[in-house]
């Protein structure tokens, strides 16, 4: 843990995406008390004179959507929405992907061999699309849209929870254990899975970005989360064809998925450097 | 060599049964009633009988498939509950233009993550490399959808340099191709970097120098060539990212490509497309894996061939 600490302090950019993510998180838990206003909230002086959203400014920091909503406020409360999906979408995902590949790693045979059958299959669709697909015929709502992502989402980490499953499973420690008389189940808690904890965490850190950029653009199209619920990519997509004369809600919701985005993959990246030395300076 | 080459093209055509099989389960399990959809808002319960009956919807789910399996293998995608003409010439006619702008962004792709690649394994650690590395975490990161629009306000209604949307001349594919292609350049620099590190620091490249050639030589004409590896499984990788990238870039740049047919399939519940579209890109996916393992021994010999 220290030794993390250290590391993580060494590089300059990984400092600022914990910290990065530490101000998302803080803004989606603290949103009804950070947000200058309601969300839904559309005041008189929301919209200039002939209807057009205020550019940002010192009454609204951020300026105003086309409805005359408070961007800054709606961004807040988007991290919330934004936020719970990417932790539990994702959440999901590392979970299914982590039994199936567990699962197909351990068991030989045919049980093995059908799950990863199955995972290359997944991986022949083509995934956004199939996501879209999904979402657009769900009727999405909040918790439809983070199944649906982690429904796409679980097969890279299959593979690779299933390649590392395979090589433990050959090791002499192993067999050592197998031969004293120890059950699958305790060779699979005890001895497979402290293992796997690496890939898990790094997974579980990586993973959050592609499900936050999932989500943007799944809300982007307009069959991810429905408006008034604010997520980062449906205020894009209600302000998309202002975009000439109002870039600041398209540019700022943007710039933020951008960084959420690229914190979590610039902490993943540090944790997987941190925990797998193996995979060291590669890629 | 033929006997994997028969293999292979048995296991894409079961993938492709299975993609069938999983696609066809699922837009029929789907709450929303092509039937409805298709009657129109003011249909009664009659109408959308007769519509469902029309379309065979009313037949047994194992009759359905049956039926469509049998059309698949002549080549038959069925009809469109909403255009009401034949999937496969639909989708023939839109796959032109997203062949173009998929080769256009490999292009950008491949271009720029080579250049830079090979700069960065070359200056380790300097600017440029540095440059690059960040870059390819920004690339992995954005939203394509806000560098797609972000493009479009800069130089479309800003400069001017080209055109907002459509299709049809040089200056219509460069901002959609380089929506699809910049944000996975640095990831492609970050292959080259380091597959052209480990080749650089090979014996064969020492004696190439030692026997006098040029710097420019040595690089670009003895370690070059062995980097490319994994460029070429990348690529085979990238299609299948790209097949779902195009419903965006083709959305945002309203290019007539299978993205956007798709796209408006889904929001028709047009079964039948969406279908079609689903079964196009997974054959691509498939297609481009599968020549992506066949090229790599002849790039590699060491590569044999199990």
């Amino acid at each position: 843990m220290k030794r993390a600490l250290v590391e993580i302090a060494r590089q300059p950019a990984t400092c600022v995406a914990v910290f990065l993510i530490a101000a998302v998180v803080l803004a989606a838990i603290a949103a009804p008390w950070l947000a200058p206003y309601s969300p839904d909230a559309q005041p008189f002086d929301g919209l200039s004179l002939d209807g057009a959203p205020l550019p940002p400014g010192s009454k609204y920091w951020l300026g105003t959507d086309t409805l005359g909503r408070d961007l800054l406020s709606r961004l807040l409360y988007g991290a919330r929405t934004s936020l719970v999906i990417g932790l539990v979408a994702n959440g999901v995902a590392v979970m299914i992907g982590m039994i199936v590949g567990v699962v197909a790693g351990y068991v030989s045979g045919f049980v093995g061999n059908a799950l990863m059958r199955f995972t290359d299959l997944m991986m022949a669709f083509p995934a956004l699309l199939l996501a879209i697909v999904l979402a657009a015929l769900l009727r999405p709502s909040l918790w439809i849209v983070a199944l649906v992502i982690a429904l796409v989402n679980w097969v890279q980490v299959a593979r690779i929870i299933y390649t590392q499953t395979r090589g433990l499973v050959e090791r002499d420690f192993i067999l050592a254990e197998r031969s004293l008389g120890a059950g699958h189940m305790r060779i699979l808690f005890r001895h497979i899975a402290p293992h796997l904890l690496p890939s898990a965490i790094v997974w579980g850190t990586l993973g959050v970005a592609t499900t936050v950029l999932l989500e943007a653009t799944l809300s982007f199209l307009g069959v991810g989360v429905q408006p008034p619920q604010p997520s980062w990519g449906n205020i894009i997509y209600e302000s998309q064809s202002y975009f000439e004369a109002a870039p600041w809600l398209v540019f700022i919701p943007g710039a933020i998925i951008l960084a959420t985005a690229l914190s979590f993959n610039l902490v993943g990246d540090a944790l997987r450097d941190l925990l797998d030395p193996t995979q060291r300076g590669r890629g | 060599m033929a006997a994997l080459l028969a293999r292979r093209v048995l296991q894409a055509v079961a993938v492709l049964l299975g993609v069938a099989i999983i696609t066809f389960l699922l837009l029929h399990y789907l709450p929303a009633d092509p039937a409805a959809l298709v009657a129109g808002r003011s249909a009664n319960a009659q109408m959308i009988a007769n519509v469902r009956h029309q379309l065979g919807l009313d037949l047994p789910l194992p009759l359905q498939f049956w039926r469509y399996l049998s059309g698949l293998a002549r080549g038959d995608l069925g009809r469109s509950y909403i255009q009401r003409s034949e999937v496969a010439t639909l989708v023939i006619a839109r796959i032109p233009a997203t062949l173009v702008l998929m080769a256009c962004g490999v292009l950008v792709e491949v271009a720029l993550g080579l250049t830079f690649g090979v700069i960065g394994a070359l200056r380790r650690n300097g600017f440029i490399d540095r440059a690059v590395m960040m870059f390819a975490f920004v690339g992995v990161s954005s939203p394509q959808f806000v560098v797609a629009l972000l493009l479009l306000y800069v130089f479309a209604a800003h400069l001017g340099w080209f055109p907002m949307s459509g299709y049809g001349t040089p200056a219509h594919v460069v901002l959609p191709a380089l929506t699809l292609g910049l944000l996975g350049a640095g990831w492609y620099a970050r292959m080259v970097r380091s597959a052209m590190i480990d080749v650089l620091n090979q014996d064969y490249v020492r004696t190439a120098r030692a026997k006098g050639l040029s710097r420019p030589r040595v690089v670009l004409r003895h370690a070059l060539p062995n980097a490319l590896l994994p460029i070429v499984a990348m690529i085979g990788i990238d299609i299948g990212q790209f097949m779902g990238g195009v419903v965006v870039v083709e959305a945002v740049y309203g290019w007539p490509g299978i993205g956007q047919l798709a796209w408006q399939a889904i929001q028709q519940a047009d079964v039948p497309i969406i279908m079609g579209v689903t079964l196009v890109s997974s054959l691509a996916i498939v297609l481009a894996n599968l020549l992506a393992d066949l090229v790599a021994p002849l790039l590699d010999p060491r590569i044999r061939v199990r």
